[in-house]
Order: structure tokens, then C-alpha cells, then sequence
């Protein structure tokens, strides 16, 4: 095989039993590699009603087939497993090296079983593969253990692990890599941590090689000239990185404003993108084979928030940010890099913060929930604390590692969690863009951007500028988007990529790595196949379309201030077309028709 | 006038491009355990430098060369590794002092730049021209001036 490596390594915790299975071919074309293979993997091998945190749980880690090439911005992986935040399939998404080192061991997916009697971590070089003790690693932050394991494995190791919040099960704590890359959302830290997991350290000299190198060569260059072209993929992120975002959202009037409460702040600047190149970055860096470099490597000096490390995203930014009423950059760093330490993601983590504040601000939780710290809006250095405690799991802290939506129930006002399906949505306002409110209600994971970023065609005008405020067409973009990306976080490439090419430069250079021929449509259409059976898993574990929603503030609030002021979210025009559309009954329910023309099981 | 690889530290991003383009221009395929370049990162402080074989003028690899199989070409100046020579004695991997020659265990070989002929890939690939491909002497034509013009802004405020 060429562009996958041919094996799926399988290593069961409970009995110590490590095994090597062969990737078919035919599988690896219809889901072409990470969150595809881990998504069928998963519906094949586990029950959907398991309990997330239950051995019986698997965890996947899966790189693509462009992974550990010079495919443009391609070095991803994903890690798929059931999410504990909310039960679905999360499929989280992460840059780095550690994907890259996977495959050239040998690789093209991992699949964790079981529980470990006692903390553990593998060690895999090549074809060795041992199961050892973590014992004096438990409880040790990010840096701390990628350090130790380096110590005893290879100072070059590439380590995938949990900090702290993975170990006590912070429902949304990451699996990081390359110590500040994020598997980050749904919880999949949780279960690493459930599994008594510590980490993964991978080093590998075997080769990632290419049907048609030629070809591929050829089609790498006119793909990276495009990019570069762009003057988002190509100039934008490295200068500003994804923060540049700040200004651009919240001058269209979708930026939220505490929690959701409106879309629009005079101060966003204070936390976007030019302010952060002026005062906290040190450089851009770039994952692996990338040529984009929106990674920030930054540092604060200010002694309350001092530290050094990576980020924050824009998403990051807003979320411990304007989303909390706060404008201090230095602090959200901070929040950050507390986030990379204890290894948590960091939009539920901001956004249950905020929850939080608005829970506060009308007097439903009070100093003595808090242990005395006041959850004022814009009160940095409280934000800062409650992002420490729910790392370390003490205070208050323990009751945000639950996420908003059980932290809000818990105190009687679950519709003051802005969740779409249990997950925090992050820093687009529907009310203001129509589209991203219908990619929120049905996205596979919950609240997400990421599974059809229609702010793209909606706000950033890329390809081409939709109006943002029509629901019309909105059902067809969102499935095109969703289905592209699905193909896209499949094949190991980085969304960014999407400044500057699409899926027919995509489909060309899968074709020649892989030597299997994809047309652009068969491209996409294998994002379809991915989508649908993430979406039978779902409703396996007992969704249904009335899950398919949006917080009750998104559909009746309407926006107070800024461009979109007077606005609400029109999820109810575009659901029943999506379904549609999508080829779904009525109950949003794949038909038997739809799935056996993508070659699913009925 | 002969070229050199100059390396901006500064400017690397710890991408990797050109460990993955030397790897697939010497041995057809993504294999960056075999790369001739090396990055190196420091992933707290986000700090990443590329390294590869300077071509010394008084290369420490070549009197060690039992069997002459390291030499230097007179008119590019250049060290070159000749495989057929080579017996694979790793005196070179002693002798370097940046650690440029390297063993490479899976296909028992001597690893080393070669400028892949004089139109190197690691060049070409870098997003960010972290490596470039220039003149020797005017390699540090923009470092200096870069430096200079503190001393302008000082004395010409």
C-alpha cells in the first residue's frame, strides 16, 4: 500500500495482549484513514449504549494517508472513541509530530482496548511494542511527563499523553501531543485517563512511500502555490494565527458577548489576533509538513499570568476572553497554557467558565458554591483560578469539570448552558451567521464549528460570500461542508489548507499517494459515508432529531447590539430541508436507500 | 563563488519540510529517519533549528576516511560521500563535530548532504526560507544589515 502503511496495531490493557492485523484495502478506500477508520472501527466493534468511561469503551488513534507526507499542512490524526462530555462519537483532531512518527512506525492506526490494573503508557518503536508501568508518572502535568518518558525511551520520542484532568476525568479533558497540540474536545482525555493510560511514545524509521511520486510532487507544488497565494493560508494565520478571526467576527456582529448574551464588544481587539503579534508571540510554528505556521509560540511576562508555551487560538481567546466579559490577553494565555499543562480543551473549559458567570450574575450559584472567589464577568484573575482548580480537580473546580450543561442542571438552569448537544458551542453566534447555527444542531459531536465551517463562504467570503443572513440554499452549504470536511479530517489534512484548495486538489494528491484513483465527487462522497455513520452510531446510543437543536436564547434572544442586533437563528427553516436533503426521513434517520448507495448496512 | 545552505534559525517553524523533501529526493519515498537534514526542536520554548553537513573546508571527516570514500571536490568544494567506497566504519560519525554524518540502521548506510547536486530540495520545500541556497559570502548580507540598522534607529532618532 502507498500513503497508509498497511497495519492496525491493537493492544488490549486488561490482558496485556498486543496483535497486528492487516488494513484492507477496501476499507481503507471508503473511509480513507483517521477520523473515517476510527469512526468505522468504532460502529463495527463497539456497542453505542457503553458507558464512555467503561473498559468496554475503545480509544482510536488514527493519522491519514497523507500523513508523514509533504502533502501541504497534512501531518494530522484523529482520535475517535465514544465521548464521556456527551455520548457521541468524538472524533477529536489533532497537528503536531505525533501523528507522522505513527505512521513511519509502522501504523496507520492504534487501537487501545480494555483497562490497565495500574497506570501505564506504551512505548512503540517500530515494530517493538511494551506495555509499561506509569506508576511514577500518574499525576504529573503535560511537560512533566513528556520529559520523564523521553528520559527513558528516546529523547526524540514524539508522546501523545493526559495531564491530570484526563486522570480524574475532567469530562472534557484532551489528549495532548508535542505538549501543546490538542486532541481537545468531548472528553477523549477522560478516557485515556479511564483506561489508566498515561501517554503514548512513539518513534519510527520506517517509510510512508508514494504510488506516483512524480504526480504527487507535482500536485503538492500547484496545491502549496495556492496556498501561499492565498492571502489567508499564505500571509494571515502566520502573522496573526487563527486569532486574527477577533476583529473579523465581531465586526460582522457574531462574536458572543457572556455567554451568549449578545454578539458584539467595542474591546474584542484587546483579545484578537494583531494585539496578541504585538505583545505575547515570540514566533509562528508549524505542525508537521506545514506551510501555513499558525501555531504561536508566546510568552507572558506580566508576574500574575507568567509563562511560556503555545496559543491562544481564537477560539481559546474568546472563550476566556470576551465570552467571560474579559479583555486581558495575558490572562486567556494563561487560561491556555493551564489548559495545555493539565491537558484539557479549552473552548468548554472558557465557555463553562462563563456559564458559570451568568449562573452567578443572576444569583443562582453564590461565594459559598464558589469557596469564595466572585464570578464576576471580566474578573481575569477568577477565570484564571477556576481554569487552575479544575485542572488540579479541587473547589469549585470539580463541579466545571463537568461541563456546563450538567454544571447549569445541577443548579436547576440547564438552558443557560450554550451547548448543542451537551457540547459547548464556540465563538460563532448563530443568530448572526444562519448557516453555522444549522452546522451547530447537527453536527455528529455537538457543538461544533469544526464539522462544517460555513463561516468560511458566510463571513470570510471563501470561495465565495454567502449572505449570512438567509436561510435559503444554508441546508445544501452546510451538507457540502460537512461532508468535504469529513473526507478532509480523513485523509489527514489540515482544515486551514482550505485557504487556498478545495476537494479537487485534495482528490489529486490522495490519488497519487495512494495509487487508488478519487475523483473529487468520490472524494467527498466518502466525507458522506463517514457523516452517515456517525450519524447511525448517534442515534444508536439514543439520539434523536429533537437533539437536533439549539439553546432556547439562540432561537428567541434576539442580538442586542453590533451588525446582526435585532437577529435570531431560523434553525426551523433549514432543519427539515436539510433532512431532506441529506436523504433522511423526517426524523432526520438515514433511509435504507441513502445508506446502501454509500454501501452501508441498513 | 560557490553556494551554501545559510539557515535562519530564527525563521524555522519546525515543520519538517526538509527532512520529508531530502527524503523523498534521496530514497523515493517519506522516510525522515533517512533524511540528510535534521530539525531540531525545543518544544517548550518553541525554538527549532535545521542542521545538515557544512562542507568544510578542513572537513575532520576526510583524513579519517580509511578507504578515501570522503573527498573533496576541488571545483565546488563540496565533501562528497562516494556509497561504493564506503565501508561503513562510521569514523566520520566520530569525527564530525556537529554530528552531520550519520548512520542510518535500517538501511546501513552513511548518511550526508550532498546539496543533492547543487539544487538542494530542503531550500526549495522550506515555507519560510529558513534554508536558503546562496551565495557564501553575501549569505549574511541581510543578518548584517538587519543588525546595522539598530545602530541607525540609535544614532539617527
Amino acid at each position: 500500500m502507498h500513503g497508509w502503511v498497511g497495519n492496525i496495531l491493537r493492544v488490549n490493557l486488561t490482558t496485556g495482549k498486543v496483535s497486528k492485523e492487516p488494513l484492507g484495502p477496501a476499507l481503507a478506500k471508503d473511509y480513507i484513514g483517521a477520523r473515517g477508520l476510527g469512526a468505522k472501527v468504532l460502529f463495527d466493534e463497539v456497542d453505542p449504549r457503553v458507558d464512555p468511561l467503561s473498559p468496554d469503551n475503545k480509544l482510536i488513534f488514527a493519522p491519514g494517508p497523507f500523513t508523514g507526507t509533504y502533502a501541504p499542512s497534512a501531518g494530522r490524526y484523529n482520535v475517535v472513541t465514544k465521548a464521556p462530555l456527551n455520548g457521541t462519537i468524538a472524533a477529536a483532531n489533532s497537528g503536531g509530530t505525533w501523528g507522522p512518527a505513527l505512521k513511519y512506525a509502522g501504523y496507520d492506526a492504534l487501537i487501545v482496548e480494555g483497562k490497565a490494573p495500574k497506570p501505564v503508557y506504551l512505548w512503540i518503536k517500530d515494530d517493538r511494542v511494551e506495555i509499561r508501568g506509569a506508576g511514577h508518572l500518574w499525576g504529573k502535568i503535560v511537560p512533566e511527563t513528556s520529559e520523564a518518558i523521553r528520559a527513558e525511551t528516546d529523547e526524540d520520542a514524539h508522546i501523545a499523553c493526559i495531564g491530570p484532568a484526563g486522570e480524574h476525568q475532567v469530562l472534557f479533558a484532551a489528549i495532548m501531543n508535542d505538549l501543546h497540540r490538542a486532541a481537545g474536545r468531548g472528553g477523549v482525555g477522560a478516557v485515556m485517563g479511564a483506561k489508566h493510560l498515561k501517554a503514548v511514545a512513539v518513534i519510527g524509521t520506517g517509510a510512508v512511500t508514494c504510488a506516483d511520486a512524480e504526480a504527487f510532487t507535482a500536485a503538492v507544488w500547484k496545491a502549496r502555490k495556492m496556498i501561499q497565494a492565498h492571502p489567508t493560508g499564505g500571509t494571515g494565520l502566520r502573522l496573526y494565527g487563527s486569532d486574527i478571526l477577533a476583529n473579523i467576527i465581531n465586526q460582522t456582529g457574531a462574536h458572543p458577548v457572556r455567554n451568549f448574551q449578545d454578539g458584539y464588544s467595542p474591546d474584542a481587539d484587546k483579545i484578537g489576533g494583531e494585539s496578541l503579534s504585538k505583545k505575547e508571540l515570540q514566533r509562528p510554528k508549524g505542525c508537521f509538513a506545514c506551510i501555513i505556521s499558525c501555531g504561536r509560540v508566546t510568552k507572558v511576562t506580566n508576574p500574575k499570568y507568567a509563562g511560556m508555551g503555545e496559543g491562544p487560538e481564537y477560539e481559546s481567546a474568546w472563550s476566556f476572553g470576551t465570552d467571560c466579559g474579559i479583555y486581558d490577553l495575558d490572562a486567556a494565555t494563561k487560561a491556555n497554557y493551564y489548559c495545555n499543562e493539565f491537558g484539557m480543551d479549552t473552548i468548554t473549559m472558557g465557555a463553562t467558565v462563563a456559564c458559570a458567570m451568568e449562573l452567578y450574575e443572576k444569583g443562582f450559584i453564590t461565594l459559598a458554591d464558589t469557596g469564595g472567589i466572585a464570578l464576576d464577568w471580566g474578573n481575569a484573575e477568577a477565570m484564571v483560578e477556576m481554569v487552575r482548580l479544575t485542572g488540579v480537580g479541587e473547589g469549585f473546580g470539580k463541579k466545571l469539570g463537568l461541563g456546563s450543561y450538567r454544571l447549569a442542571e445541577s443548579y436547576g438552569h440547564p438552558e443557560l448552558s450554550m451547548t448543542a448537544k451537551k457540547m459547548e458551542m464556540p465563538a460563532y453566534d448563530p443568530r448572526a451567521v444562519q448557516g453555522i447555527g444549522l452546522n451547530y444542531a447537527t453536527s455528529n459531536r455537538g457543538g461544533c464549528h469544526m464539522r462544517g465551517y460555513t463561516i468560511e463562504p458566510e463571513v470570510l467570503g471563501n470561495p465565495e460570500k454567502v449572505d449570512k443572513d438567509v436561510t435559503e440554499g444554508k441546508a445544501e452549504l452546510v451538507i457540502s461542508w460537512q461532508n468535504t470536511s469529513a473526507a478532509l479530517d480523513a485523509s489527514g489534512a489540515c482544515f486551514f489548507s482550505t485557504f487556498g484548495i478545495g476537494a479537487d486538489e485534495h482528490a489529486a494528491m490522495l490519488s497519487a499517494v495512494t495509487g487508488v484513483a478519487y475523483t473529487p465527487a468520490e472524494f467527498v462522497e466518502c466525507g458522506e459515508r463517514i457523516w452517515n455513520l456517525e450519524r447511525m452510531w448517534n442515534l444508536k446510543t439514543g439520539m434523536t432529531s429533537s437533539d437536533d437543536t439549539l439553546p432556547r436564547r439562540l432561537l428567541k434572544d434576539a442580538l442586542k447590539s453590533g451588525a446582526s442586533k435585532g437577529s435570531v437563528s431560523r434553525l426551523s427553516e433549514m432543519l427539515p430541508e436539510y433532512y431532506a436533503r441529506r436523504g433522511w426521513d423526517t426524523n432526520g434517520v438515514p433511509t435504507t436507500a441513502k445508506l446502501h448507495s454509500l454501501g452501508l448496512g441498513g | 563563488m560557490a553556494n551554501m545552505l545559510m539557515i535562519q534559525a530564527d525563521k524555522c517553524t519546525g515543520c519538517h519540510n526538509c527532512m520529508l523533501a531530502c527524503s523523498m529526493t534521496h530514497e523515493a519515498s517519506f522516510r525522515i529517519s533517512a533524511a540528510r537534514v535534521h530539525v531540531y526542536t525545543w518544544e517548550q520554548e518553541g525554538f527549532s533549528v535545521p542542521m545538515m553537513c557544512q562542507h568544510c573546508r578542513d572537513a575532520p571527516c576526510i583524513p579519517v576516511c580509511t578507504v578515501n570514500a570522503m573527498t573533496r571536490d576541488s571545483e565546488t568544494g563540496w565533501v562528497n560521500l562516494d556509497q561504493a567506497k564506503c565501508i561503513g566504519c562510521k569514523m566520520c560519525v566520530h569525527a564530525c563535530p556537529f554530528g552531520n554524518s550519520v548512520w542510518d540502521e535500517a538501511s546501513h548506510k552513511i548518511l550526508k548532504c550532498d546539496y543533492c547536486g547543487g539544487d538542494p530540495a530542503c531550500a526549495k520545500f522550506c515555507p519560510t526560507q529558513a534554508i536558503q541556497w546562496v551565495d557564501d559570502v553575501a549569505a549574511t548580507q541581510s543578518r548584517k544589515r538587519a543588525f546595522a540598522a539598530k545602530f541607525k534607529a540609535a544614532f539617527t532618532e
